[in-house]
């Protein structure tokens, strides 16, 4: 039996939380270096996992499946493939710099390491199951350490989101679980694997109940992404959250809505995705030019960045909708780069956050002379999200547009216009918090540290990275979105 | 030898790199960095030109994306205009680097700018090499990033720092119309490459549209009418930066645009017309405005507008020769006439032309290139703008178009008017305040001499032939629009009374006022815009947010009556039944003595009823 890499890498942080409860509570250091070990160790998994990956297959990769409750034909199953390959790097990455990131919490850290490691797990084996009641356990492992992440170490209102935070996203789930007792017993024979359930072996559903069945789906997935009108938890809990909290909600949460799109209710419900492509295209629309304006209007610097969440993730709508190559290549990727981004935003937050204790835009002002490497990174961070070509975001922008306008054209011309917006509340951010004359208040600020420069910098490589060479991280996705447009008989574009 | 042209954007990128990592512990050794890349890309750009000479062309680079089933691969374009611009570019580009040296010495992010200038050049190289209209479209964006850093450059003054933002928004807005084209076309003809734009094989309106959308990334980037308005706001920006970026190089990419798509325009009438009108509105319109402005700097940048106005002009109808070669003449001696106004400004510290005077005797090199520069855009033979300015008349007389032609005819009066009124109010008569004026050092007066030879040479890199009717119009220009100056300015405005000139006073307001086109803006678009967000926050907090609190809220309430239901109605049902099973015990329980004779006297009871019953009943 080769090496199983991927158990290693969803339960490496579960191991090592494990150990961190035997560990005194006073020893601190020791937890620390625990969890970075344990983070850097999945880190360096799935590198390995990106080298020994071969991307001119569409086939399920490092595949695991062992027995797990055979009476009801439940599997361990695990598998790797272009749509998750991505997107488990992106955990990887982001798990292990926010474990970096979280130096600065110094309450019950005991407790806080072990629920952000089970947090680690919970989303690495989302990503990772290939069976549906595999999938729906690890979906709600994420939930509960989530909870308590907001609601012992958030902020002022922390309660209040992070109720908000786990009451929404488990009444999400609980249509989801329907949905896949529904496709189980549809099934002949029954069955919880995705593949088997997507390659039509266990016969093909009539329409009408994959209609009724996608839409339980799509409550749990739009939930997460969040789509319009169920965005609101999404800046209560991003604002109340501490600092490497929100990156991983931001950066990966989100990222679990979109996949169930792309894994199950993309290649399980064909036909009913067909019939959803025009809601789809329009909640994107929705979601990209609503989000940019209700962002544009925040004072909250936390707060706007969610809301500029909520509008990126639209282009993920727009691609998934087009079903098109291009779309989904657009869609898929600008997950993974708003996942990279958007965690650099929120790090950068924080770190002003930690000096200032406000995050009210309109109290800075001419920080760029202070902080000018601070600047420079934000800067950086800024232009990416605002799709700037030459950095990621733009390429994962275009490709969804472009897929996008193939399918829906005046819907794609609108949605063209929230990058407009986009630019004018990010630089009308920079102008309020970098530019223009120093606000006596911040007189003493101190510029970024080394810590919080080595969260951002490999960030930052990746931004720019994809942005000038996009085929490095296209590559690895290509050949299973191109399966997967074939199977659902969208559009080769 | 063209096989190295892709390497001329690469050695500014480097220098880009290099001195943003670097750039605190290089300091001024930054600008040697950037200025040797900006040669080294010179002397390829020469190789290139040569190579192309003898036959060179364009060639495929690499592979970049693909969509779907087709794939983008980027290469580079060698031909005529490509290699006319990257000479333009790398020369003014390095000259204008050599004089920010002298301009920028004691500024404390010294580094930083050479750093942004490097990223621009890189960028702008990239620009006009690239062969299809993604890889424009990301230099495209690239060279309006460095604009926004570097007008917002000296970020501690607000003004600064909004006019930045300013000239970002403004252009997204022309390059949200460019990306749609570029979808369209996309979508229609299914390429992206400039060199099928020729013969695509649709003729249908579908492409027209598509022009027009490509043409709104040319009129934001070239300052067109009505997307001009972050041109003059991005005078805020040092000096040698107005001159590279918003006077020779960026602000030509719009028109650069045009020329390179200029296939695809020639075969749809419909969208080329509208080139010339635009152009033809924007040339009158901001000249009319030059000729009252005081500032030294806006007094060029619409001077820029109103130039690239006149080159669009051109192209719209169908003077390409005309148009590019303009492109080229303008870009020598409009960054000739910043860098001279930055020397002025150097060595005075104010803006206002009528606070200077008299400066020609205290600055000899910068005012006579100074004049140079002026002579050469009034069109005087035979400097470089008389070709240029002769060749794009004569072909928009020739084309048919009267009326433009004689919007043209204005717009060069005009032109010629207030740069001699500049000349006149500032390098003539006495000084009008205390001000030391003294000559720039020589790192910055060398390029301005360099840059004077160009202006006045430029005009023979292509053969024109010269006909009488033009030279006539171009006389009557230059003598109309400099004598006027000199009348107004020189001999001080005595000529016309005061009672005609106070009844144009209302049209000078206007003017003054720059049409009142900002006014407009901010009160039909930018207002409208913060509100809708505004409406939108809080549409979000009261009503998509509030049903989720009002569900919360109905859920609970739900439970408090579900409670009191499960306690009173559900739990009391519960007791009922035991309280009647209860209160059933209490009574049977009564039966049940223990005393034999009881039990016996119900059952006597019992067969008593049974009996009665059987009686009654008959059976």
């Amino acid at each position: 039996m080769p090496f199983p890499l991927l158990t290693a890498i969803t339960f490496m942080p579960l191991l090592a939380g494990i150990i961190i409860l035997l560990v005194p509570k006073n020893r601190t250091g020791l937890i620390k270096g625990i969890a970075t070990a344990a983070t850097g160790i999945v880190l360096v998994l799935s590198i390995l996992m990106l080298t020994g990956f071969d991307y001119n297959s569409s086939a399920m990769q490092f595949s695991e499946n062992l027995s797990w409750i055979p009476q009801v034909n439940i599997n361990y199953h695990l598998g790797v493939d272009g749509i998750s390959i991505g997107l488990i790097f992106l955990t990887a990455l982001l798990g292990f710099l926010a474990c970096v990131g979280s130096y600065g919490i110094k309450e019950r850290q005991k407790e806080y390491y072990f629920l952000y490691l089970l947090l680690n797990t919970g989303m690495l084996g989302t990503f990772l199951a290939l069976d549906l009641f595999l999938f729906y356990v690890f979906w709600e492992v994420v939930l509960v350490p989530m909870y308590f992440l907001i609601g012992i170490w958030g902020g002022p209102r922390k309660e209040y989101a992070a109720i908000k935070f786990f009451i929404y996203t488990l009444a999400g789930s609980v249509f989801m679980l329907l949905s896949i007792l529904a496709l189980y017993f549809a099934s002949q024979p029954h069955t919880f694997n995705m593949l088997e359930l997507a390659s039509g072996n266990c016969g093909v559903f009539a329409k009408g109940f994959q209609i009724i069945v996608f839409a339980g789906f799509y409550l749990g997935f739009a939930i997460k992404v969040p789509v319009f009108p169920f965005h609101t938890w999404l800046p209560d809990a991003h604002v109340e959250a501490p600092t490497p909290i929100s990156v991983l909600l931001a950066g990966v949460l989100l990222k679990m809505g979109g996949y169930g799109f792309f894994r199950i209710s993309y290649p399980i419900l064909k036909d009913a995705a067909i019939y959803f492509a025009l809601p789809f295209a329009i909640l994107g629309l929705i979601n990209i030019v609503y989000g940019a304006f209700v962002a544009m209007a925040q004072t909250d610097f936390k707060k706007m960045v969610a809301y500029s969440s909520v509008s990126h993730m639209g282009f993920v709508m727009l691609g998934l909708a087009s079903m098109t190559i291009t779309g989904f290549n657009g869609a898929l990727l600008q997950m993974f780069n708003h996942g990279i981004i958007t965690g650099g935003l929120f790090l950068l937050v924080g770190v002003l956050y930690d000096r200032a204790h406000t995050r009210d835009i309109d109290k800075f002002g001419g920080l760029g002379a202070k902080m000018p490497v601070y600047a420079g990174v934000l800067t950086v961070f800024t232009l990416a999200s605002l799709g700037l070509p030459g950095l990621s975001g733009f390429v994962s922008e275009f490709m969804s547009l472009m897929g996008g306008f193939i399918s829906f054209r005046l819907i794609t011309a609108i949605s063209v216009l929230g990058i407009v917006i986009t630019a004018g509340y990010f630089l009308y951010m920079i102008q309020r918090v970098l530019l223009g004359p120093l606000n006596n208040a911040w007189t003493g600020i101190s510029d970024i540290n080394k810590r919080e420069l080595f969260t951002l910098v490999p960030l930052m490589a990746v931004v720019i990275a994809i942005g000038v060479y996009p085929l490095m991280i296209l590559n690895y996705q290509s050949a299973a979105i191109a399966k997967l447009i074939q199977d659902i008989g969208g559009l080769l574009l | 030898m063209v096989k190295y042209a892709h390497l001329i954007p690469l050695f500014p990128f480097i220098a880009f790199a290099i001195n943003i990592l670097f750039g605190r512990r290089l300091k001024k050794a930054s600008a040697v960095i950037s200025i040797t890349a900006s040669t080294i890309s010179l002397a390829i750009a020469a190789v290139t030109y040569a190579g192309f000479l003898k036959g060179g062309g364009s060639y495929a680079v690499g592979r970049w994306l693909s969509f779907g089933g087709i794939p983008l691969d980027f290469g580079v374009t060698v031909d005529g205009l490509s290699c006319m611009m990257l000479m333009v570019v790398t020369i003014v580009g390095t000259l204008i680097q050599v004089y920010s040296v002298g301009y920028m010495h004691d500024d404390k992010r010294f580094s930083r700018f050479f750093a942004y200038l490097s990223l621009f050049m890189g960028s702008m190289l990239g620009l006009l090499l690239s062969d299809n209209f993604v890889m424009l479209y990301i230099f495209w964006e690239g060279v309006g990033l460095c604009s926004y850093l570097l007008i917002s450059f000296w970020f501690e003054r607000p003004a600064a720092a909004k006019a930045g933002m300013k000239a970002f928004i403004t252009t997204r807005i022309g390059d949200t119309g460019l990306l749609i084209g570029i979808l369209l076309l996309f979508f229609s003809a299914k390429t992206l490459y400039f060199r099928d734009l020729g013969h695509l094989g649709i003729n249908d309106a579908l492409l027209t549209v598509i022009a027009l959308l490509i043409f709104c990334g040319a009129v934001g980037k070239s300052a067109q009418f009505p997307l001009h308005v972050w041109l003059p706001d991005a005078m805020e920006g040092p000096t040698p930066v107005s001159a590279l970026i918003h006077a020779a190089t960026m602000v030509a990419a719009g028109v650069y645009l045009v020329a390179r798509t200029y296939g695809l325009f020639i075969a749809h009438h419909g969208a080329l017309i509208w080139v010339a009108y635009i152009g033809a509105i924007t040339a009158l319109m901001a000249a009319t405005i030059a000729t009252v402005n005081n500032d030294i700097k806006r007094i060029l940048a619409y001077s820029t507008i109103s130039q690239l106005g006149l080159m669009m002009l051109a192209l719209g109808v169908g003077g390409y020769e005309g148009g590019t070669f303009h492109l080229m003449t303008h870009a020598f001696f409009k960054a000739l006439l910043f860098l001279c106004a930055g020397s002025v400004i150097h060595a005075v510290h104010t803006q206002d032309i009528f606070k200077m005077g008299g400066l020609l005797g205290k600055m000899k090199v910068t005012g006579w290139t100074f004049i140079i520069g002026s002579l050469a855009i009034a069109g005087v033979p035979p400097l470089s703008g008389f070709w240029s300015k002769d060749e794009m008349l004569s072909e928009i007389l020739r084309e048919g178009h009267p009326f433009l032609f004689a919007i043209a005819v204005i717009t060069s009066l005009l032109t010629a008017f207030y740069m001699f009124r500049l000349i006149f109010v500032v390098l003539f008569g006495k000084p009008r305040s205390e001000l030391h004026a003294h000559e720039s050092p020589a790192v910055m007066t060398i390029p301005l001499a360099v840059l004077a030879v160009f202006s006045v040479f430029a005009g023979f890199f292509k053969p024109v032939k010269v006909e009488y009717f033009m030279l006539g119009v171009s006389m009557f220009i230059v003598i109309g629009g400099i004598g006027t100056a000199y009348v107004f300015y020189i001999l001080g405005n005595k000529v016309l009374p005061a009672s005609v000139r106070s009844k144009f006073s209302f049209l000078y307001k206007i003017i003054l006022n720059k049409y009142y086109i900002d006014e407009i803006y901010e009160a039909a678009l930018i207002r409208p815009c913060m509100s809708l967000a505004k409406f939108a926050a809080s549409f979000d907090l009261r009503f998509v947010d509030g049903a989720v609190n009002l569900t919360a809220y109905l859920s609970m309430i739900a439970g408090r009556i579900q409670s009191w239901f499960d306690k009173y109605i559900v739990d009391g049902a519960v007791n009922m039944v035991a309280n009647i099973t209860w209160l059933c015990s209490a009574v049977f329980r009564r039966l049940q003595t223990g005393f034999i004779q009881n039990y016996i006297l119900i059952a006597f009871l019992g067969l008593a009823i049974m009996i009665l019953i059987k009686l009654i009943g008959g059976y």
